[in-house]
């Protein structure tokens, strides 16, 4: 099976060496090909499983609620002004 | 007195024979001591902890009714949110992130007056069964510090399992409590999902993943599910549904109880010795009283793959957020938007992450997403209904948790194929969202070997009763790991 290894890791914005494109290029295929037992189980008319369990959809009022501390947020951004994440220009 | 359980903790607590400083110094004392070896933790926290020991002291001296964790110290596997304490989920792309709030399981274990000793290491986000894939180091089984202790848990298991923690949180999306526990031969159960709320434990495949306790004995894990378990409005996951008094279900009486063992997983690829202990178990259990018979699943060859297709589909989704914007690391190399993104996760996941994500992303893409991702979920369907079938026959259902004992450190590091074929007994269970718990059922080679109990959807009094028959009934539990009488010779108890 033969993967096309660029198309997948530009969407999942993953930058990746000459070498682990080379490594993941052969590893998931063996792995989908692995995965390809699942064609031997016939599903015709079977309804997918997305949650284990019956889920219904949780409302909840749409109020809005202030950020006491913006701080203990702001901390943990790589680059930040005035309670802002700062990034690279993304308009010329 | 740290090899002891919570509840010979608390009793002492409670007459004063000793005080939650002294149990809090004698952890820390384990973990000076065998740290080194073992490797458990990622962060430690001795300060606060001490701290959170003299508050409890304080109550019990005033003489407040205390509960059952007040004053014990208990290990956090570092994938759930400590406020402004280190949250690294063992990944170089987090390895400063101070969350701004409690998991919920955290918060609840504060308010029961637990004392937190500190984070451990996991597999990168979970991802792993020898915490192998830890972006920071590898954790050491502490019945032989050349093998691994387990996955992804394995901070958490090691911990228990060399004293170094009295209890310990874990977290399980394909195993991850049940595998380490059994390989480190103590307790793990992983509820229902939707039983603990999620809030807080950083997103792996979010319809998998699930908390629960590691512990030394049984009723430990009964102790602790009365904390942890319940409805959470901030996990809209969590089951609305009342919670027992799990403690109440210790009772040591199988009589009657129609037990399945799971003939899928006493076959070829499991190794003879899991087999025999397994089988043993078995007999022990019809010597109690219990009905024994065969049982076959067999949509479980097909459990791995079905794993391996959705839980990385549902990981790279969840992992998307580290993009270098709020929070951990970006890389210095980032001219413009894109290769931002490109260079902070290149130089910020680890090759196991790296995997997964692809792997996901592939399922997931157009043209292949119905061939996969959506033929993967029809799969998960039909393991779903396999199970329901056996419980119309079955109260439990009985397996080995894992096909081997505890493999040698690299063993399985240059095939991750072969690494996930080793999750074969466990994954069927978080796909179908039910709760089993591993208990210790005899030894190989001087490894531990796990017996692993299946039940229903919130069935989990009914495993805990079958455990605790089996855990009064054998007394493998009081074996202990060579490392753990390092600290003989100190005071006792």
């Amino acid at each position: 099976m033969k993967i096309d290894v660029d198309h997948v890791a530009r969407l999942a914005r993953l930058g990746l060496s000459d070498e682990e494109k080379k490594l993941y290029g052969e590893q998931l295929s063996r792995i989908l090909e692995y995965a390809e037992t699942l064609n031997k189980l016939p599903t015709e008319g079977i309804e997918p499983t997305t949650h284990s369990l019956p889920m219904k959809n949780i409302f909840r009022e749409d109020k809005a609620i202030p950020c006491k501390d913006i701080e203990s947020i702001t901390i943990n951004s790589p680059q930040e002004e005035s309670g802002m994440f700062v990034v690279p220009r993304i308009m010329e | 007195m740290n090899s002891y359980t919570a509840h010979e903790l608390h009793a002492r607590l409670k007459n004063k024979e000793i005080s939650s400083v002294e149990i809090t110094e004698a952890v820390f004392r384990q973990i000076e001591t065998v740290e080194d070896k073992i490797k458990s933790y990622v962060t430690l926290n001795k300060e606060l902890a001490i701290l959170a020991a003299r508050e409890a002291d304080k109550k019990i001296n005033s003489g407040e009714n205390i509960g059952p964790l007040t004053g014990i110290p208990i290990a956090i596997k570092d994938n759930m949110c400590t406020k402004s304490i280190l949250t690294t989920c063992s990944s170089k792309i987090l390895a400063n992130y101070l969350p701004p709030y409690n998991a919920t399981a955290v918060e609840k274990l504060k308010e029961a007056g637990a004392v937190a000793v500190g984070k451990t290491n996991l597999d990168e986000f979970a991802m792993g069964s020898s915490t192998e894939n830890s972006g920071f180091h590898t954790t050491r089984n502490p019945w032989n510090t050349e093998n691994v202790p387990g996955g992804s848990s394995g901070g958490s298991a090691a911990a228990v399992s060399a004293d170094e923690c009295i209890l310990a949180l874990g977290s399980d999306t394909g195993g991850s409590i049940r595998q380490p526990a059994s390989f480190c031969g103590v307790v793990g159960l992983k509820p229902t999902y939707g039983r603990v709320s999620r809030y807080g434990l950083v997103a792996f495949a979010s319809s998998l993943d699930q908390i629960g306790p590691i512990t030394k004995d049984v009723t430990d894990a009964a102790i602790l599910m009365n904390v942890i378990a319940g409805h959470d409005p901030l996990d809209s996951t969590s089951a609305n549904l009342p919670v027992p008094d799990y403690r109440k279900a210790l009772i040591d009486d199988v009589k009657r109880f129609r037990v399945g063992l799971i003939s899928e997983l006493m076959g070829n690829g499991i190794d003879e010795d899991i087999k025999k202990a397994v089988k043993e178990a078995a007999r022990l259990f019809e010597k109690l009283g219990a009905i024994v018979e065969e049982v076959s699943l067999p949509t479980f060859e097909y459990a791995v793959s079905t794993y391996y297709i959705i839980a990385p589909a549902e990981a790279s989704s969840n992992l998307a957020r580290y993009d270098g914007v709020k929070y951990g690391h970006r890389s210095k190399e980032a001219p413009d938007l894109l290769s931002m993104y490109y260079n902070t996760r290149r130089e910020g996941f680890g090759p196991e992450v790296k995997r997964r994500i692809m792997l996901g992303t592939y399922a997931l893409s157009a043209g292949y997403y119905d061939a996969y991702y959506l033929k993967a979920l029809k799969v998960r369907t039909l393991i779903k209904q396999d199970f329901e079938k056996a419980f119309k026959r079955f109260d439990v259902l009985i397996s080995p948790t894992a096909p081997s004992a505890a493999f040698k450190i690299g063993e399985k590091m240059s095939d991750p194929l072969s690494m996930y074929i080793s999750d074969i007994a466990t994954i069927p269970i978080n796909l179908a969202g039910l709760p089993a718990i591993s208990i210790p059922c005899g030894f190989t080679n001087g490894l531990p070997i796990g017996l692993q109990i299946i039940g229903e959807a919130f069935a989990e009094e009914r495993l805990l009763q079958v455990a605790y028959t089996y855990e009064q009934n054998t007394d493998w539990r009081k074996r202990k790991p060579s490392f753990a009488k390092a600290s003989e010779g100190k005071p006792k108890l």
